[in-house]
């Protein structure tokens, strides 16, 4: 069922936790099946809890799969690689380290380039990140607009195949949420990189993303997915557009009808 | 868990009152308030030595005690002079018979430390081989140990390096293996999803956030290793500054006494400050928090 173009395919992909507390399984994700095509920007939507972090960190390689393949190009993913690299949610930035030695972090721990070639092409990174004069900045001084911006340098210096954001924008304001939403696209617009984007904000979804992956509840699977047909370049005022209300909507629905359903009796009501 | 019992000294000197530090000021400090601290601080000690004084001058004419119970603080400030001009006194030797047992001890606890704080936190198992001594010997005052010692080492400096060894190996262990494992776990997620080998990450990440917690320890060791000095030789010793103190003691050269006492409280103060200093010095990258 792999289509010519698919980046990355996921298929009945288990992702299973061992719970110290009450000794128990504790199924995340239960048979995601989903196909990344190459190039395409796709962003996961789900209840709170449902898992969608949880599969994001598997096809990074950090946790592993307990069931179900996940390709990337055709290669299995069992670690962390250079084909891949993540912005996190929490910044995740080296305190003691300035803005220039976080963002060349990421190169630095793959060990793929050469220091002159790193520092020349960091520069460039900060420049589009629109860091310029923040280099020698510490990341305590910096706001978590700014401090997001180093995350998605770091992670697009090591130029990988495929992009992963985990709730990149969540923990920002409103105001500078969506200025670093525009900013990301026009950014991505430049490589058009394959990304995977995980949001529980449903117009950032469908603001960014060519195709909008809906996720049921814990444990998550896909429940829906849903294109995208909104011409880009995209600027913050298609937000209003009947198009796109008619998309937030849908997912909306969706994601109500998952909530609606019976809670699992297991652990019922716990958010992972 | 030996882990939590780190003892983190917070200066009792430093800041203002919660009250003040609630509220942020509106205009523009006066420029005195920046010495008010310091003005303070020096008016209450002048205070204290005036009434000392005032109290030893009373007792000379009054003769409630003998004079030798309460020396003057000018008495004290003679024989400090005296201390170190008098050629029949022989400070140096003392001086560098409990320096050297410091300076040996205590940078000995500093390198074996260091490496065995950073092997228990990198090292889960080797932690749960040594926390068993651990917790005992820290728990254990060390002094109890110097009888031992005298008689494994004799009384001259191998025991006092023993115990100012063991004094200040503790806080250093504890304190590094604490600043191992309170290596921020996003920290370390972000280095494995690049891919960073474990050396690096020991390396770039584990071992600078840890610098804080070590420096603090190597901090709370020198006033370990003092009291080692200073206990070990009240105890049984040749030379030195503890020796020195007793001696003067015996024989009621209470003057004196006071003097070695000072001499000993500014050595462990200056210490401390310097390590104060250097700890201030890797934290430049720590947000700026008002003093």
């Amino acid at each position: 069922m792999r289509t010519a173009s698919a980046k990355l395919v996921a298929s009945g992909v288990v992702v299973e936790y061992w719970l110290a507390r009450s000794e128990a399984l504790f199924t995340a994700v239960e048979g995601v099946d989903l196909e990344v095509r190459d190039g395409e920007f796709v962003a996961i939507v789900g209840p709170s809890g449902c898992g969608k972090t949880t599969f994001l960190n598997a096809v990074d390689g950090l946790i592993p799969i307990a069931a179900g393949s996940l390709t990337l190009d055709g290669r299995e993913i069992s670690a962390p690689g250079r084909d891949r690299a993540m912005v996190f949610q929490q910044p995740g930035l080296l305190p003691w380290r300035t803005v220039l030695g976080n963002v060349l972090f990421g190169v630095e721990a793959q060990g793929t380039m050469t220091k002159g070639e790193a520092l020349e092409r960091a520069k460039q990174q900060i420049e589009l990140v629109g860091l310029i004069g923040f280099e020698d900045a510490y990341p305590g001084e910096l706001s978590g607009g700014m401090q997001q911006r180093v995350n998605l340098a770091r992670a697009l210096l090591t130029d990988p195949e495929m992009l992963l954001l985990d709730e990149p924008f969540a923990s920002l304001d409103a105001q500078t949420r969506e200025m670093m939403q525009l900013e990301l696209l026009k950014i991505w617009n430049r490589s058009r990189k394959t990304a995977l984007f995980i949001t529980h904000d449903i117009k950032e979804a469908i603001y960014l993303a060519d195709r909008v992956i809906v996720f049921t509840k814990r444990p998550g699977r896909v429940k829906d997915s849903l294109e995208i047909e909104i011409p880009r370049p995209r600027d913050l005022r298609v937000k209003r557009d009947p198009k796109f209300l008619g998309y937030e909507d849908r997912i909306w629905d969706s994601i109500q009808e998952e909530l609606a359903a019976k809670p699992e009796r297991l652990l019922a009501g716990m958010t992972a | 868990m030996s882990i939590k019992e780190i003892d983190r000294v917070i200066p009792v000197t430093r800041g203002e009152s919660v009250k003040t530090r609630e509220r942020r000021s509106v205009v523009k400090p006066k420029r005195w308030k920046r010495y008010e601290p310091l003005a303070i601080g020096t008016i209450a000690v002048g205070a204290f030595l005036g009434v000392w004084q005032a109290a030893a001058t009373a007792n000379m004419t009054a003769k409630w005690m003998p004079a030798l119970f309460l020396p003057s603080p000018t008495d004290t400030a003679d024989a400090f002079v005296k201390l170190f001009t008098d050629p029949r006194q022989n400070i140096w030797a003392d001086l560098g018979t409990s320096g050297f047992e410091f300076a040996t001890g205590y940078v000995g606890a500093l390198v074996i430390g260091l490496g065995l704080g950073l092997a228990m936190g990198w090292y889960t198992r080797l932690q749960y081989a040594l926390d068993p001594f651990v917790n005992f010997l820290y728990s254990t005052p060390r002094i109890v140990l110097i009888p031992l010692f005298i008689i494994w080492f004799g009384i001259d400096w191998q025991s006092k390096v023993a115990v100012i060894f063991l004094g200040a190996l503790f806080p250093v262990i504890i304190n590094t293996m604490a600043g191992v494992r309170n290596t921020d776990g996003a920290l370390l997620r972000v280095a494995r999803s690049f891919g960073a080998s474990e050396a690096l990450i020991f390396q770039r990440v584990v071992l600078p956030g840890a610098v804080p917690f070590i420096l603090t320890g190597f901090r709370l060791g020198v006033g370990h290793a003092l009291t080692g000095v200073v206990v070990g030789e009240l105890i049984a010793a040749r030379h030195g500054v503890g020796k020195l103190i007793s001696d003067f003691g015996v024989t009621f050269q209470t003057p004196k006494m006071f003097a070695a006492i000072l001499f000993i409280a500014g050595t462990g103060m200056l210490l401390t400050w310097l390590l104060q200093r250097i700890e201030g010095r890797f934290q430049s990258w720590r947000p700026q928090i008002k003093s």
